[in-house]
């Protein structure tokens, strides 16, 4: 078999990744996504400024990357944690497909639970105004695909692996971000609010950098990650207790 | 014919040597990889099973090496001593997923029949997280069954198995033995090696003790030096009657704790110094206080055979 996507391992991942209590998470961020969007939009009417606000600052800013987390780290981690990730390498599968197999996962359940939210609530919001709804979905759609790559490293690579998710995501992209200019050229946030930019009317969306930067830093970290995600899996040791 | 070849492989973890210049051959039939707790026995089915690279020498099947190689696993049925598995599956569908992953051509077919090999079937349909700990152990074999390896192993196997399981479980694996299959099993306790394997490899501390059948590694373990403590009613008459005797090789009178302090003698006849020890007393009128071995954990007796 030398696909690179292997229909088992999808199945086992996405069953285990919907199917554990973190899970809850994965439905609880979005819904109040829409709750605040629903709120905002009966008290204050449609407003591109709030609209930005919201999809910008708690969508793009903070639910993505949370979410982003959960299914990365949770498409490998636990699995490895627990050792039964030798059931898949147990077997004439290659590790790489193993790995890709477990990214499109990653990347379908990051998407399905944020760049739809966004969507539906960029609608709720303004109604799609200068595309503002769906400038901010593809920036999650494309987002979600850089961070399954960097969170299934992470899970692939570190026990703590969300814990370092969520240092990068909430420390890095957000604080860290804010505070340091130059951060927040290096952060999955800004190259996919560059492609957001490029698809919205106007400069209602903003990113600190270039659209071409954007798309070939998203590109070398996505194939990045998951090359060396695939390497180390090939090589993972599972440590002997006795 | 399959054949696991372990050519003087060492693997180290740091500064800690795990398993040092170890070589032998498992062939067809059971084998019981025996060693006390710590003593290598998980690296080495880990080399074995492809899970960890040996940090000098090679680990092949039938020539080609283990690790890296994931066409192996078409030969290969591992069933690990974790007991983590899919728990939100169904026995079944755990079963099939193995199959499917092997890429064989009837999943369901082959998951039947193992299920059926291990008696597993009637629960087939339950979900994992609801299996007794013998039942999950089924399980496993059936998931390392499922592609009809010609190498099993299994790391520790009887662990936490009451005895009916165990029997159950050792007639399956006298089966595929019998069957000509390289079945090989590790655990920590000689009674359970020797019901089960025609030959044993012993490792004690990272080394290759002992290898043979269980006849010949009882005989090493029970001809080995035997220590004792003993107390009378006179240590010093008695010492030196004892010491007179071939069967004892050294007495030490303890006077660490005082008066009664005791001797302790190194015996390495073992059948003729219990013979020799009640006569002696009795013809020199001595009473024995204590007599007891100080030094019958299983973990002296493989030292020893390391140094044999």
């Amino acid at each position: 078999m030398s696909s690179l996507y292997h229909p088992t391992v999808a199945r086992l991942t996405y069953r285990a990744l919907l199917g554990r209590r973190r899970a809850l998470i994965l439905f609880t961020l979005p819904g109040l996504l829409l709750i605040i969007s629903l709120a905002v939009r009966l008290l204050t009417g449609s407003d591109d400024g709030t609209a930005d606000a919201i999809l910008g600052g708690f969508a793009m800013a903070t639910m993505v990357p949370l979410i982003g987390v959960i299914a990365g780290t949770g498409a490998i981690g636990p699995e490895i944690d627990d050792g039964s990730v030798i059931y898949l390498l147990a077997k004439p599968v290659k590790r790489p497909t193993i790995i890709v197999t477990k990214l499109i996962v990653a990347i379908g359940v990051t998407a399905a639970f944020s760049a739809i939210p966004t969507l539906l609530a960029g609608f709720v919001l303004n109604g799609n105004a200068n595309q503002l709804a769906v400038g901010y979905a593809v920036a999650a759609a494309v987002a979600s695909v850089a961070y399954s790559a960097v969170f299934l490293l992470l899970g692939t690579v570190t026990r703590h692996a969300v814990i370092a998710g969520l240092v990068y995501a909430l420390v890095w992209e957000t604080f860290f971000g804010s505070v340091v200019a130059g951060a927040r050229k290096l952060s999955v946030q800004q190259w996919a609010l560059a492609l957001g930019q490029k698809v919205a009317d106007g400069d209602v969306i903003t990113s600190d950098v270039g659209l071409a930067t954007g798309v070939i830093l998203l590109l070398v970290v996505t194939v990045g990650a998951t090359w060396y995600a695939g390497r180390k899996l090939r090589s993972l040791t599972l440590a002997g207790e006795e | 014919m399959t054949t696991i070849a372990i050519d003087n492989v060492s693997r180290w973890f740091g500064n800690v040597v795990a398993v040092n210049d170890v070589t032998m051959n498992i062939g067809p039939g059971v084998t019981g990889l025996l060693g006390p707790n710590g003593a290598g026995k998980s690296t080495l089915i880990n080399m074995m099973g492809g899970f960890l690279a040996p940090s000098t020498g090679s680990v092949t099947l039938d020539g080609d090496p283990i690790w890296r190689n994931e066409q192996a696993y078409r030969h290969i049925g591992i069933v690990p001593e974790r007991e983590a598995m899919y728990d939100f599956l169904t026995g079944r569908e755990f079963v099939i997923a193995n199959a499917e992953l092997h890429g064989l051509p009837d999943p369901r077919g082959a998951a039947r029949k193992a299920l059926d090999t291990v008696e597993m079937d009637y629960a087939g349909s339950r979900k994992i997280a609801t299996y007794s700990k013998g039942m999950r152990q089924r399980v496993k074999m059936a998931s390392a069954l499922v592609h009809e390896p010609s190498v099993l192993l299994l790391d520790e196997p009887f662990n936490g198995m009451d005895p009916r399981q165990r029997m159950q479980l050792m007639d399956l694996l006298r089966r595929m033995g019998a069957e000509g299959r390289t079945v090989l099993f590790s655990s920590h306790i000689l009674e359970e090696v020797e019901q089960l394997a025609a030959h044993i490899e012993v490792i004690v501390a990272g080394r290759h003790a002992a290898s043979g059948d269980f006849r010949k590694i009882r005989r090493l373990m029970t001809d080995r030096p035997h220590r004792y403590l003993v107390r009378s009613s006179d240590d010093r008459a008695l010492a030196a009657a004892l010491i007179a005797d071939p069967s004892t090789t050294g007495i030490e009178v303890d006077a660490s704790t005082g008066v009664d302090g005791g001797l302790h003698i190194q015996a390495v006849d073992f059948a003729r110094f219990t013979e020799l020890l009640p006569r002696v007393a009795r013809d020199q009128g001595i009473r024995l206080l204590t007599v007891s071995p100080s030094d019958e954990s299983l973990e002296s007796v493989f030292s020893y055979l390391v140094a044999a």
